[in-house]
């Protein structure tokens, strides 16, 4: 059941006329909008029903109408079916002065994390929900500021004595032998946790017995920056969510805002962005194995891989002119040509990775002590995997062969002859094997792009999008109009909605775009892979031993600037 | 600082008078404690890496074998703050981290500097928003600023010179304020 129709249909069977569900005007995807009373039964339903069956909740989010719409909110779901391959989007509104909604917690685990950000970001409460407190924000913070008549530069202060700390951990606790247990701080500047996460654990001995999560130690406001910002001046801000791979972020606002302005980028642009997207896939698995070795006590093969990162750096720099934080993608296209070696060295790396890639694995896979410590560790079953919301290189180790560049193709990904890598133990150990391979399905996706790469433009000939070329702007007068037009008020992106998701490497990166008409994101949400993956971590602790946590955070790749934006 | 450069002076003669008897005499060298303690702390810097956010990936950039931070004395990265002498912060600070970072610069021992590496750490950068503290040197005294966004790992290597140019000359926040307290006690008398 592909068709959105043939969705609508089964829901309108069961929730017939005057159910409190009803069928939005049409957009991007199916859309309904549900009375909060009906909810739950019909979240329900969706799980349940074999027809439908959307048993990954991919986001939730508020959006705020401040005096555009009554009622003031709306709390929006974005659902997907793993094995059908249809999404749907259910938007529930609510009042400002009873703004509560059932928590769909019992229904998608995933829903934790998501509903308490919607709560501290607009204050919408979540009845029923196990843990709601605020998730992003510190414990002083006063208002929530996702609420469009909050001023983004009203700061508020946390004194070191006002920090959170779960309620378990303030009370001593002895166990059977009546030893003390001891509560463990592990970060939020910890060496392995490579940025700013936070758990808490009790210890039994070395086993841990209790675990808790604090995040939003790098809640750097990217929503609400978002809004501030012309469509095109938010790409620097999305270079900086996973900053590991910063391109691919990029690429998936762009095509994003591009669905909604329905126009496409030039082929050239396209192999390009495709290229440098699947480069910055192998520069982030990189990391993400060298890192977790690192913190498993195997220094050398991070100094190998790392030596592939700088190769690719030196690339991306003479593309776009910065190493890490490329801002290379515009809407519409690039923001210019590659160099006129660019093939020629792309070329190289495709020679020279492999070879840094086996002494790697000629290191680590067979290794021992590697094996040891990560076989059996951290084991997430495919069914818990999606019921979190897993998604990317995490789920696909679980066992469940999604990707979206197989399931919902971008940038002409049906056209190339690539596998996705699966394995089943759902362990530390698959998920470095499902990596290993992904870098070397990329190189292979990159080889025959390049082959594909024809001259031709990289931006679209649109002057409502793209900046004209300059000699036009100093020669003629509507291009120095339309220049202007550009620059002071931004392109002007049609009213509407849209819901873009590409395979970033952790996984579904989404980006769920708002525009009212004018220049400006009017709501701009970001589906970040790995809060989604994250919130199931301090579940995968328990029974373990400490030295298994760091093994099992440096596995789930947790980027903090993806996660806390 | 009249008497620093006294010290310097005095410890380039000795060696020069040492090497120009060119006999196999042993060299002799006068100098003060406080020039050699100084030269010894410049070059064996400990860092604390204290990365939040993306410059924390190029500062990786810089440890490793490509830039490397151990041609100036400065690879032995410590996570505890006890061990390390030199706070480098990379990456956006929130105001939800704030108290973390000043705990640690407290818990850090004395002599102790600071470098800011990135746009976020010296001023906000352009997250002029509601969560992040603009510039750490709200919180914690500064002596390099590095900027970028993320800095080159070359300009990291230019910040970590200057800081070293800067203990030589004693002109660090910590070397300035002890020398503040020597002058009052010496007034005080």
């Amino acid at each position: 059941m592909n068709g959105a129709d043939a969705i609508l249909d089964a829901v309108r069977q069961a929730f017939p006329e005057g159910s409190g569900v009803s069928v939005a005007p049409p957009s991007d995807l199916p859309t309904l909008r549900v009375e909060r009373g009906t909810l739950l039964p019909l979240a329900r339903f969706l799980k349940a029903d074999p027809r439908l069956d959307f048993s990954l909740l991919a986001d939730v989010c508020g959006v705020d109408w401040l005096e555009q719409r009554a009622p003031r909110f709306e709390v929006v779901y974005h659902l997907y079916s793993i094995a059908k391959g249809h999404r749907l989007r259910l938007k529930v509104p609510v009042a400002e002065e009873d703004a509560v909604v059932s928590s769909v917690y019992g229904v998608w685990k995933a829903a934790d994390w998501f509903e308490r950000e919607a709560f501290d970001m607009f204050g919408i409460r979540f009845e029923g929900h196990p843990n709601l407190r605020r998730i992003l924000c510190h414990p002083s913070f006063v208002g929530h500021p996702l609420r469009k008549d909050y001023d983004p530069g009203q700061r508020w202060l946390l004194r070191e004595g006002e920090q959170h700390e779960p309620e378990w951990a303030r009370t001593p606790q002895e166990d059977e032998d009546h030893f003390e247990t001891q509560v463990l701080n592990l970060g939020p500047s910890h060496p392995a946790t490579h940025g700013t996460l936070r758990t808490v654990i009790r210890l039994d001995g070395e086993v841990i017995t209790q675990a808790d999560v604090e995040i939003g130690y790098l809640h750097r406001c990217f929503e609400k920056m978002s809004e501030q910002h012309t469509w095109n001046q938010v790409i620097p801000y999305t270079d900086r969510l996973n900053y590991c791979s910063s391109m691919m972020n990029g690429v998936g606002y762009a095509l994003a805002v591009e669905k909604l302005l329905g126009i496409e980028a030039p082929p050239r642009a396209q192999t390009v962005r495709l290229i440098l997207s699947e480069l910055s896939r192998i520069m982030d698995h990189i990391v993400d194995i060298g890192a977790n070795l690192n913190d498993l006590g195997a220094m050398t093969p991070f100094l190998y891989m790392y030596e592939a990162r700088e190769e690719i750096y030196s690339v991306l720099e003479a593309c776009a002119g910065g190493r890490l934080t490329v801002s290379y993608v515009r809407i519409g296209g690039l923001a210019n040509d590659v160099p006129h070696d660019f093939e020629e060295a792309v070329r190289w790396l495709l020679r020279r990775i492999p070879r840094l890639m086996d002494d790697m694995e000629r290191l680590i896979t067979e290794n021992r002590i590697f094996r040891d410590r990560t076989q059996g560790v951290g084991v997430l079953p495919a069914a818990e995997a999606i019921d979190w919301g897993w998604t990317g290189p995490c789920l696909r180790a679980s066992g469940v062969p999604y990707d979206v560049r197989k399931a919902a193709p971008y940038l002409g990904y049906e056209t190339y002859d690539f596998k996705i890598p699966v394995a089943n133990e759902g362990d530390t150990y698959a998920r470095y094997l499902v990596r290993v391979e992904e870098v070397r399905q990329s190189l292979g996706i990159i080889e025959q792009a390049l082959s594909r790469l024809s001259p031709g433009p990289v931006i679209v000939d649109d002057h409502r999008v793209a900046l004209p070329p300059k000699e036009k702007v100093y020669t003629e007068m509507e291009p120095l109009i339309w220049h202007f037009k550009l620059v002071m008020e931004g392109m002007q992106v049609p009213a509407g909605e849209v819901y873009g998701c590409t395979e970033a490497a952790n996984g579904e990166l989404g980006f769920y775009a708002i525009s009212d008409g004018g220049g400006r994101p009017y709501r701009l949400k970001v589906r970040p892979p790995c809060f989604a993956v994250f919130q199931a971590y301090p579940h995968m602790l328990r029974g373990h031993m400490v030295a298994d946590a760091v093994a099992i955070l440096g596995s789930l790749n947790i980027i903090a600037g993806e996660l806390d934006r | 600082m009249g008497g620093r450069d006294e010290g310097t002076r005095a410890l380039s003669a000795g060696v020069a008078a040492g090497a120009g008897r060119g006999d196999g005499s042993p060299a002799f060298l006068t100098t003060r404690l406080e020039v050699l303690l100084e030269k010894a702390r410049k070059n064996s810097l400990w860092p604390f890496p204290f990365g939040t956010a993306c410059c924390a990936i190029e500062f990786m950039s810089v440890m490793m074998s490509h830039y490397d931070l151990s041609r100036f004395g400065a690879e032995v990265v410590r996570f505890s703050p006890r061990q390390s002498d030199v706070l480098i912060v990379a990456g956006t600070v929130t105001d939800k981290m704030a108290p973390v970072m000043v705990r640690i610069y407290e818990q850090m021992a004395e002599p102790k500097y600071v470098i800011s590496m990135g746009a976020c750490a010296c001023t906000g950068g352009f997250y002029r928003a509601y969560h992040v503290v603009q510039g750490i040197d709200e919180f914690i005294p500064v002596d390099v600023y590095v900027p970028g966004c993320p800095p080159t790992p070359e300009a990291l290597l230019q910040g970590v010179i200057r800081l070293q140019e800067m203990i030589e000359r004693g002109e660090t926040h910590y070397q300035r304020a002890v020398a503040a307290k020597a002058r009052s006690a010496g007034e005080g008398q």
